[in-house]
């Protein structure tokens, strides 16, 4: 029997062509957002995609929606070609993206929002309805009658989440959904969202994050993603475990003195090692092949006199599965695509 | 929470993305007073000149409601150019853009609906400058034949709001230069139309490049339907304006939907259409 997917992508792939810049002659022509991604999302998967901000998440959501054709390969949502078959893919779909500023700031939410359920063919009386009801389940009932541009960033936010929920979408696309909300927001969200899933396991839900206790938390499968090569995919769990053989320890230590960190990657046994620099001290993340390379670490650290204040060991988390796939954390690899050393 | 819901299609769902796009426009008016103040008074300060301008020469009595009518028919010019022709290329840059295009509504339909709100919250500030205008200045009017006033109106609506509609694709494919260009086309428009003075007072062959303004020759025939001597002053007759209208009409509203359909495939296969600067 074959398996009932609700999104589906080969070998997808999209290559964005660059302006000339006369005074740049040697910036490349093109870029590749995405490549080779294949994809199997079945029905009533909360499926997320995780990498840094420039990983190529919203160029495939953007492919998905029907709203950028792919320069490779295919993709199906609901069982649709999104490029051949956008008739029948959109009254499927909706899309909501964090801190987008949609609907007419004229308009109260109520307004705004049953605008949008015209354009998907609702009854207004159904409309109301159903929006009364996402209104009060997001806390947002008493300003349902505030004009949209009177709204705050998180506010208008929730907002976008319900218009989103409202249509009814067999498949939904969430790009960043809590940017610009505070963490009881957040956490409404990712509570509405998942309850969302389990109510209709009809539904198909695909998320794009950057935050990783998001994935961690919501998705029943991640695919981490970044320069616009899906590197691993698998349930948060699963991802997690193929670190378990791998120790974790976090060392707060006095200032490093001008040592190197490179040095102490040069040891046997130690596969990672990730520095922030604080005020007066530093933090050291090391990634070990097993707890015993623990000694090694420490007398290299005692003979560089460095001063370990604390030691803990800690499970790994979808960040460290990230560092383990791409060898430098999320925000580095962000700091490094900024810098124009990245795709 | 209940979760089966119909939803139309097919015309149902057009008629439903009209009247969708088209409440903001109409409920933004009750919102925004300051219109009253921007869109009444200002405009009637420039009808007032050239009606202090027209006495002052002695003129004919009709050139005083000559400028009433035109001066309330700018207000639907300044609608198209800056709430239909760049209305997409703001769209864009909300986000609302790539909403439309990802729904299952029709294109033509969300522009239609801009321009059906248009075209009704204009009415009424027109309306307002008309009254005013009339009062103001004890404008007569002698209408013959209503229902083909009414006609010329309408026809005049459609083909100015197509072309408006087929501004909006234009516009947004030459992104930020519309700016320019809106500005551009307003007061040479002004003169071109004939909003302060008949048309036929041009060379013909002037008169009939700038009747490529759909306004141009629907105040032209208004005027020949509401003032007792505006025949004389007519550019052609009432039935050859009401045809060419009508072709205007046809050829606008066609180019705006091969327009769109172009800006659409052009968003989706280079991406930057949908991309707002947010």
């Amino acid at each position: 029997m074959s398996i009932d997917y609700s999104i589906e992508t080969e070998g997808l792939g999209r290559v964005y062509r660059l302006r000339e810049n006369k005074k740049k002659k040697d910036q490349p022509k093109e870029l590749i957002a995405l490549f080779g991604v294949n994809l199997q999302v079945q029905r009533g998967e909360l499926f997320g995609l995780l990498g840094p901000n420039g990983a190529g998440k919203t160029t495939l959501i953007k492919i998905l929606t029907t709203l950028l054709a792919p320069s490779t390969g295919w993709a199906k949502v609901a069982g649709f070609d999104v490029h051949r078959e956008t008739v029948k893919v959109r009254p499927l779909i909706n899309m909501v993206s964090g801190g987008e500023s949609s609907g007419y700031g004229l308009l109260t939410v109520r307004e705004n929002l049953w605008m949008f359920s015209q354009f998907y063919g609702i009854q207004s009386a159904e409309a109301y309805k159903y929006i009364d009801e996402l209104l009060a389940t997001f806390t947002l009932s008493d300003r349902a009658n505030t004009k949209s541009a009177d709204l705050s960033t998180g506010l208008r936010q929730k907002m976008n989440i319900i218009r989103g929920f409202m249509t009814h979408p067999e498949v939904l696309f969430l790009d960043e959904p809590t940017l610009g909300l505070d963490v009881g927001a957040s956490r409404d969200v990712r509570a509405f969202v998942r309850r969302w899933i389990n109510e209709d396991r009809r539904r198909t839900l695909l998320l794009t994050t950057h935050t990783m206790v998001e994935a961690d938390e919501l998705c029943d499968r991640v695919a981490i993603i970044n320069r616009g090569r899906v590197l691993a995919c698998d349930t948060p769990a699963a991802l997690k475990h193929e670190l378990q053989q791998e120790a974790i320890f976090n060392l707060d230590v006095s200032a490093m003195n001008g040592h190197d960190t490179a040095a102490f990657e040069q040891l046997p046994g130690v596969s990672k090692v990730l520095h922030t620099p604080l005020d007066g001290h530093s933090k050291l993340e090391f990634i070990l092949a097993e707890e015993s390379v623990l000694s090694a670490v420490v007398n290299a650290l005692t003979e560089r006199d460095v001063t370990i204040l604390n030691l803990t060991k800690r499970e790994p988390t979808l960040e460290d599965v990230f560092v383990t796939l791409v060898g430098r954390s999320m925000a580095e690899e962000e700091k490094a695509g900024s810098n124009g050393n990245g795709h | 929470m209940e979760t089966a819901i119909r939803k139309n299609i097919g015309w149902r769902l057009f008629v439903q993305t009209i009247l969708g796009r088209a409440y903001p426009r109409v409920v933004g008016m009750s919102r925004e007073k300051s219109w009253l103040f921007f869109e009444i008074f200002l405009p009637m300060l420039s009808v007032s000149a050239y009606v202090f301008v027209y006495r002052a020469l002695k003129a004919p009595e009709e050139y005083i409601g000559f400028v009433v009518v035109g001066g309330a028919m700018t207000a639907f010019w300044m609608n198209i150019l800056w709430s239909m022709s760049s209305q997409l290329y703001w769209e864009k840059e909300t986000g609302n853009l790539a909403l439309y295009i990802m729904s299952p509504a029709n294109l033509m339909g969300i522009l239609l609906g801009m321009a059906l709100g248009g075209m009704v919250s204009t009415a009424q500030r027109a309306l307002g400058i008309i009254l005013l205008g009339s009062l103001a200045f004890k404008v007569q009017y002698a209408v013959g034949d209503f229902w083909q006033l009414l006609l010329v109106f309408f026809l005049a609506m459609t083909a100015l709001y197509g072309m408006g509609m087929m501004a909006a694709s234009l516009f947004l494919l030459l992104s930020r230069e519309a700016w320019h260009i809106a500005n551009l086309a307003q007061e040479p428009i002004y003169l071109a139309a004939g909003f302060y003075f008949p048309i036929k007072s041009f060379n013909f062959w002037v008169a009939a490049a700038a009747s490529i303004i759909p306004l141009t020759l629907g105040l032209d025939a208004m005027r020949q339907l509401v003032f007792p001597s505006g025949a004389l002053l007519g550019f052609l007759t009432v039935r050859t304006e009401i045809s060419i209208l009508v072709g205007l009409s046809v050829v606008f509203i066609a180019a705006a939907r091969i327009l769109l359909a172009k800006m659409e495939r052009l968003a989706i296969r280079e991406g930057r259409l949908t991309e707002s600067r947010r």
